[in-house]
C-alpha cells in the first residue's frame, strides 16, 4: 500500500496551511504562493501531517489516495 | 451508542464530521444540511461558478466515496427549526426530533435582506446559477455593497461584459482593509469599466434599479445586494444556548454542556487577539469545525477542550489581482505600506493596533516578501496568549 498526494492546482488559494503542518512534504511557489508537492508519495512518518493538510486545506485542493 | 448531531453541512460541518472520525469516534453521526446538495464550496460561487469555468460537480468538497467512508447519516434538504439544550434534542422541519449526546452548530450565515423587490443575492449554488444566467454581455448590473463579495461579483460581471455599477455607503471599496488597498481596488475596477460610487445612500432599490439620496436614478437589468450577512441562529431562540451575534462560545468553542459551534455562526473568545470574534472566512470554517469536534469529544470523555487559537486567513481574486490577508484588521486605520508600491501594483500593507502587528495584506505579493510578515503576525498573536509575568 502506497499513499499518493493529489494536488488539484487550479483550486489552490495559496493559504500555505499545508506547508505549515507538513513542511517536509509541501512548499509554495514564490511568485503566487501556489502549493508545490515535494514528495508525491510521502514517507510514513509524514502521513499524519499530510492528513491534517488535506483536512485543513481551505480550497479542498488536496487528496491522499491509497493505491 | 453515543450520538452526535451536526447541524450545517457545508465546510465547517463537514470538517467536524471528518475530525470526529479521524479522532476515532465510532458512535452515530447525523449531519443535517438545509440545502439539497452534498457539501460544496462557497468561495468559488463568486468566481469560477460565475464565469462558468466550474460546474456544480467541481464545487463539491468531497466525492460520494469520500463521504461514504465517514459512515454518517446525511440528511440533506432538511432544516433544523429548534433545539433544546436541556433535553438535548434538535427538531427538524416536519417535526422529527433528533436526540443527541453532543451537538455541533455550523449553520453559517444568511445574506442580510435589503428591502426591495426582486433583488438577487449570492450565497448558495442556486443563487450562483441564477446570477450566471442573468449576467449576459451588455446587461446593466447594479451591485449594492463593496466588501469582498460585492467587489468579486463586480469583477466577475465586468469580465463577462456586463455594464457594472458598484454602490457603496462606505468611503471606499473594501474599506475595512485600509486606504492603500481601497485605492488600488477602486482604480482596478475603474480600469475595467466598473462605475464605482462610494459614499452613496441608496433611498430605494428594486429589481429595476436604484435611487440615490441626491435624486439620481440608475436603471438596471440585474440588481444584486451584497450588504453583509447575519448569523443563522433564528432556530436557536429559546433553546437555552447563549446567542449574541452568533452562538456565544468559550475559547474552546463550547457554548453550553454538550454543545459546540464552528464556522461563520460561532462567536468565540479568540486568545490570539484577546477578544470575542466571529470570522466569516472559508479557512476558519474548516479549522474551527475540526477544533470544535475535538472539544466535543474531550467533553464527552469528561475532560475539557483546548482553546481555539486562530490567526485568520482570507483571500480574494479580482481581475488579475490577488489579495491575501493573514490576521485581522480590527477596524484599525493604522496602516502602512511596508513593501512594494501601489504604482507597481504589488505591495504589502501592515495593520497595527497599539503598535502591535495584527494583520498583513499582500496585493500580488511574492511569497518570499509576504512570508516573513506572515510569520511575524503569528508570532505576535502567540505572544498575547503567553502567560503574563
Amino acid at each position: 500500500m502506497t499513499a499518493r498526494i493529489e494536488l488539484d492546482e487550479p483550486r489552490c488559494v495559496a493559504s500555505g496551511l499545508c506547508v505549515m503542518v507538513a513542511p517536509d512534504v509541501f512548499d509554495q511557489r514564490n511568485d503566487d504562493g501556489i502549493a508545490i508537492v515535494l514528495s508525491e508519495e510521502p514517507a510514513d512518518e509524514t502521513l499524519a501531517g499530510v492528513r491534517e493538510a488535506v483536512t485543513l486545506c481551505p480550497a479542498a485542493a488536496l487528496r491522499l489516495v491509497t493505491v | 451508542m453515543t450520538r452526535i448531531v451536526i447541524v450545517g453541512a457545508a465546510a465547517a460541518g463537514l470538517a467536524a464530521t471528518e475530525e470526529l472520525r479521524r479522532s476515532g469516534f465510532d458512535g452515530a453521526i447525523t449531519l443535517v444540511g438545509e440545502e439539497p446538495h452534498a457539501p460544496y464550496d462557497r468561495p468559488p460561487l463568486s468566481k469560477q461558478a460565475l464565469d462558468g469555468s466550474w460546474d456544480a460537480a467541481r464545487l463539491r468538497l468531497r466525492s460520494d466515496s469520500d463521504l461514504a467512508v465517514l459512515n454518517a447519516t446525511f440528511l440533506s434538504g432538511r432544516r433544523a427549526v429548534a433545539a433544546d439544550a436541556a433535553h438535548r434534542t434538535v427538531t427538524l422541519d416536519g417535526g422529527e426530533e433528533l436526540a443527541y449526546d453532543g451537538l455541533v452548530i455550523a449553520t453559517g450565515v444568511k445574506p442580510l435582506r435589503v428591502d426591495g423587490d426582486g433583488l438577487l443575492t449570492l450565497r448558495t449554488l442556486e443563487d450562483a446559477e441564477r446570477l450566471r444566467s442573468r449576467l449576459q454581455p451588455g446587461a446593466r448590473v447594479i451591485i449594492v455593497g463593496a466588501g469582498f463579495l460585492g467587489t468579486e461579483l463586480a469583477a466577475a460581471a465586468a469580465t463577462r461584459g456586463c455594464k457594472v455599477t458598484l454602490l457603496d455607503s462606505c468611503n471606499s471599496l473594501l474599506a475595512r482593509l485600509g486606504s492603500p488597498i481601497s485605492r488600488h481596488v477602486a482604480s482596478l475596477h475603474a480600469a475595467h469599466g466598473v462605475d464605482v460610487h462610494s459614499r452613496v445612500r441608496v433611498t430605494h432599490v428594486d429589481a429595476a434599479g436604484a435611487e440615490l439620496a441626491d435624486g439620481e436614478y440608475l436603471a438596471a437589468d440585474v440588481v444584486v445586494a451584497c450588504t453583509g450577512s447575519v448569523a443563522t441562529t433564528w432556530w436557536l431562540e429559546g433553546s437555552g444556548i447563549p446567542l449574541d451575534d452568533g452562538v456565544l462560545c468559550a475559547a474552546d468553542c463550547s457554548a453550553t454542556p454538550g454543545i459546540v459551534a464552528a464556522g461563520d455562526v460561532a462567536r468565540w473568545f479568540n486568545p490570539a487577539y484577546g477578544r470575542l470574534m466571529r470570522v466569516e472566512h472559508r479557512t476558519n470554517a474548516t479549522q474551527q469545525g475540526a477544533h470544535a469536534a475535538r472539544t466535543l469529544l474531550a467533553e464527552l470523555d469528561g475532560g475539557r477542550g483546548d482553546a481555539y487559537f486562530s490567526v485568520p486567513y482570507a483571500w480574494s481574486h479580482q481581475f488579475d489581482t490577488r489579495i491575501q490577508l493573514h490576521g485581522v484588521v480590527l477596524d484599525s486605520d493604522d496602516t502602512e505600506i511596508v513593501a512594494g508600491s501601489e504604482a507597481d501594483g504589488s505591495f504589502i500593507v501592515a495593520h497595527r493596533e497599539q503598535d502591535r502587528l495584527v494583520g498583513i495584506i499582500g496585493v500580488n505579493a511574492a511569497l518570499r516578501d509576504l512570508r516573513p510578515w506572515q510569520q511575524q503576525v503569528y508570532a505576535e498573536a502567540a505572544l498575547l496568549t503567553a502567560p503574563v509575568g
